[in-house]
């Protein structure tokens, strides 16, 4: 039985754009003269993907479109707006249906009623809690965009504010008891800055760690997973370290006990080692192995990043000096490489594997310093030759104007005595 | 012994060069003297300016390699591999504006000194068309370094060229070697700038200068005094003396401002906000822009452009319209024509970099 439908659906699709000319449509005629709440869904619906595939009304709400009578147009078939509590089987009637969803977008996945019933948000609702997310609340009712379209409210740079629209809602968490500010903290994150400021899409949002339909908060054991997606180096180097026993032994989480969860900041040496900011001494004590090792890496890097600071300092010096320094600077950018790794060993907590790789990265700083200090003296290499060519020129000229002036007094007859005469003719 | 080889030498060289008549000349010529023959010294300038452009360009030859997969590279080794090489290239780049600079300012002192009139008129012709082609080296010269701005500052002056009626896109194409700019516009333009363009402005050059001294300096309408210096030594003098001043000027530009590299042309990239062409060309690019979109039924830009083209026309053959000043009398009209078109030009080289999104 559902072959047909699939096929009517399919030919619908493909035929609508062309019998919307010639076809009327009695529920967009209606409601176009009806003011506000009853008005809005024919201005959205305008700009709907699902308008774009030929869907119209009716094939949500059912109905007959064709007549302009009210009571013809509900007939047998009209379902009407769906109660909240069941928006989810409204939609799932076609989005969890392969075979319907293949006529129009056979890439699209099918999975997300049911990973929804697996959801936070599923499990309230299934539990009689109409105020959780329903899929209208994250996707908008009528005016329903494709996530590749930027103003969709589920693009990436839009999810956070879509997401916050309930979670950063302190009266409507508190009945959760669930802090409401985890969009606030985010945006205070590397994540974020990476996702406003440099527009990389690949940066994660909400949904990245926590899911999309079957949106869920990660537990202890999960959150090392969750970033371990994009972070696969740090939680491989972590896995070998000390640290993964004693974290499992504690039942500690991983990543977040040192960078936090939603106000993750960028990383930096200042994490590590043994004064007030470094996470380090939240569970070392001075004196122990483990504080020794904190203050043995921090000294190491430390040193590593301010001798990479002076040459870069120098580099920067020289070029705002006029001096062509690129292949510097790209050789910069791999000892900056070298930093970016030892600072990732840390992870690992061996202490001799991050100085090997900071050794080898002051090899190769070495060659940039001295590229660096060859450009700076160059730089005062040039303003000294000026200096001298410029006093050169200057007595030069002085001598002309001198000449100059001298035979404009002997043409005009002021010479002293003895002098040579003009020599015009 | 030495004093009679040098006297044979001389003797050698003499009678095959005419060395004696020429000095001789040089020794008679003589330059007017006035208040206003300040102005002289712009075409000296010009002149030592141009030889600059010929040296530094040809030690720039020995470099830089014309291809879309070298020519930056090649540029970045010029400024930082090669000894001298940032002075160099920095000299070139600085003395070709600085050059093309004392041109408008030695073309509008000639004209507003009636320096055209009778028997001058092909010197005026001559000069102004020594400016059209040293635009057009500047033009040619931008795209060499195949950096992001000369790149996209190349795309939007040639598709300024397309836009002309007829032979628009036949133009662009002949321009650019095919639709886009690509390695051909990079050849074309590299053959332009170091063959075609150097033999052809020489020539001019050396018409320029024969005509100048031949025909002596003009002294201004209702110039009455009788006061003249030698050409040579005493004019000469003061003509080093500005081109010391200018050596000196260009020598604190290069070190104090070296002329950029920039990043690499992509030409896969958008074309960045705000692209400007050359100085020199921005009182047409901001006109284009301004230009209303149809001017009597007619589009604005392409009615701009004829503008340009007539207009210029008609500034190359002042010396023939301006027949007052063939009499000998002063002509306000022409000059009141002169002071509009440098205050425009002015005026709009200035809003450019002054007004955003212009």
């Amino acid at each position: 039985m559902k072959i047909p439908i699939v096929r009517l659906l399919a030919v619908a699709a493909l035929f609508a754009p062309l019998a919307a000319f010639g076809q009327k449509n009695g529920c967009i005629d209606c409601h176009d003269q009806l003011d506000d709440e009853l008005k809005a869904p024919v201005a959205a619906f305008a700009a709907d993907v699902h308008r774009e595939y030929g869907l119209s009304c009716e094939d949500c709400h059912g109905g007959n479109p064709a007549t302009d009578d009210i009571g013809l147009a509900k007939d047998k078939s009209y379902k009407g707006a769906p109660a909240r509590g069941l928006i989810p089987v409204f939609c799932g009637g076609c989005h969890a249906d392969a075979a319907a969803m293949r006529a129009f977008n056979p890439a699209l996945r099918t999975d997300q009623l049911s990973q929804y019933e697996t959801s936070r948000h599923g499990l309230l609702l299934k539990s009689g809690d109409a105020k959780v997310a329903v899929c209208t609340d994250c996707h908008a009712v009528h005016g329903i965009l494709s996530a590749k379209m930027p103003k969709s409210t589920i693009f990436p740079w839009n999810i956070p504010q879509t997401c916050g629209r309930c979670h950063s809602d302190r009266e409507l968490m508190a009945g959760y008891r669930i802090p409401a500010d985890q969009v606030e903290e985010y945006m205070g994150s590397v994540h974020a800055k990476a996702l406003f400021e440099k527009k990389d899409l690949s940066a994660p949002a909400c949904n990245d760690c926590h899911g999309n339909h079957g949106a869920y908060p990660p537990s202890v054991t999960s959150v090392a997973a969750v970033c371990r997606q994009c972070h696969p180096s740090a939680g491989e180097l972590f896995s070998q370290s000390p640290h993964k026993k004693a974290f499992d032994e504690l039942g500690m989480g991983e990543c977040e006990t040192c960078h936090g969860n939603h106000r993750i900041e960028p990383p930096s040496t200042s994490m590590i080692g043994t004064d007030a900011g470094a996470v380090c001494v939240q569970c070392h004590d001075p004196g122990s192995r483990g504080f020794e090792t904190a203050a043995e890496i921090r000294r190491t890097l430390d040193g590593f990043s301010a001798a990479y600071d002076e040459v870069e300092g120098l580099l920067g010096l020289a070029r705002r000096k006029g001096v062509e320094v690129s292949d510097a600077e790209f050789s910069l950018l791999d000892v900056h490489t070298v930093l970016v790794s030892a600072e990732n060993l840390t992870h690992g907590l061996d202490a001799a594997a991050i100085s090997k790789a900071v050794a080898e990265g002051e090899q190769a700083l070495g060659g940039v310093r001295t590229a660096a200090r060859g450009a700076v003296d160059e730089a005062s290499f040039r303003r000294r030759g000026l200096a001298v060519t410029t006093a050169i020129l200057a007595l030069f000229g002085a001598a002309l104007a001198l000449k100059v002036r001298r035979m404009g007094r002997l043409r005009r007859g002021e010479g002293s005595p003895g002098s040579p005469g003009p020599t015009v003719p | 012994m030495a004093g009679s080889l040098a006297r044979d030498v001389w003797r050698f060289l003499d009678e095959r060069f005419l060395i004696s008549d020429l000095a001789g000349f040089a020794r008679k010529k003589m330059v007017p003297e006035h208040r206003r023959s300040f102005w002289y010294f712009f075409g000296g300038i010009c002149l030592f300016l141009t030889g600059i452009q010929v040296a530094t360009g040809g030690l720039l030859l020995l470099y830089y390699t014309p291809h879309v997969d070298a020519a930056h590279e090649s540029i970045q080794f010029i400024m930082g591999g090669v000894k001298f090489g940032w002075l160099i290239r920095s000299v070139h780049s600085w003395t070709a504006n600085i050059l093309i600079g004392m041109m408008f300012v030695h073309m509008f002192s000639t004209f507003f000194l009636k320096a055209y009139r009778k028997p001058r008129e092909l010197t005026w012709v001559t000069g102004f068309l020594l400016l059209v082609l040293f635009m057009a080296f500047g033009f040619s010269g931008y795209l060499l370094p195949w950096n992001e701005l000369s790149y996209f500052a190349t795309r939007v002056g040639t598709d300024i060229a397309g836009s002309l009626p007829l032979i628009g896109p036949w133009l662009k194409t002949v321009i650019l070697g095919g639709p886009e700019v690509s390695q051909a516009t990079l050849t074309r333009f590299f053959w332009f700038h170091v063959a075609l363009l150097p033999a052809v402005a020489l020539s001019l050059v050396a018409v320029h200068v024969l005509l100048v001294q031949t025909l002596g300096m003009s002294k201004p309408i209702g110039e009455r005094g009788k006061r003249e210096i030698p050409f040579f030594p005493d004019f000469i003098y003061k003509d080093a003396l500005g081109w010391t001043v200018i050596l000196v000027l260009v020598g604190v530009l290069c070190v104090f401002l070296p002329w950029e590299v920039g990043a690499k042309a992509d030409p896969l990239a958008s074309t960045p906000l705000g692209i400007k062409p050359e100085w020199y060309f921005t009182f047409m690019f901001s006109t284009l822009k301004i230009v209303p979109a149809h001017i009597l039924s007619i589009e604005g830009e392409k009615l701009a452009i004829l503008g340009f083209l007539a207009g210029g026309l008609l500034w190359m053959l002042v010396p023939f319209l301006d027949r007052r000043a063939r009499r000998e009398e002063k002509n306000p009209l022409w000059t009141w024509i002169g002071l509009a078109l440098a205050a425009y030009i002015v005026v709009m080289t200035v809003l450019t970099y002054t007004v955003p999104n212009l």
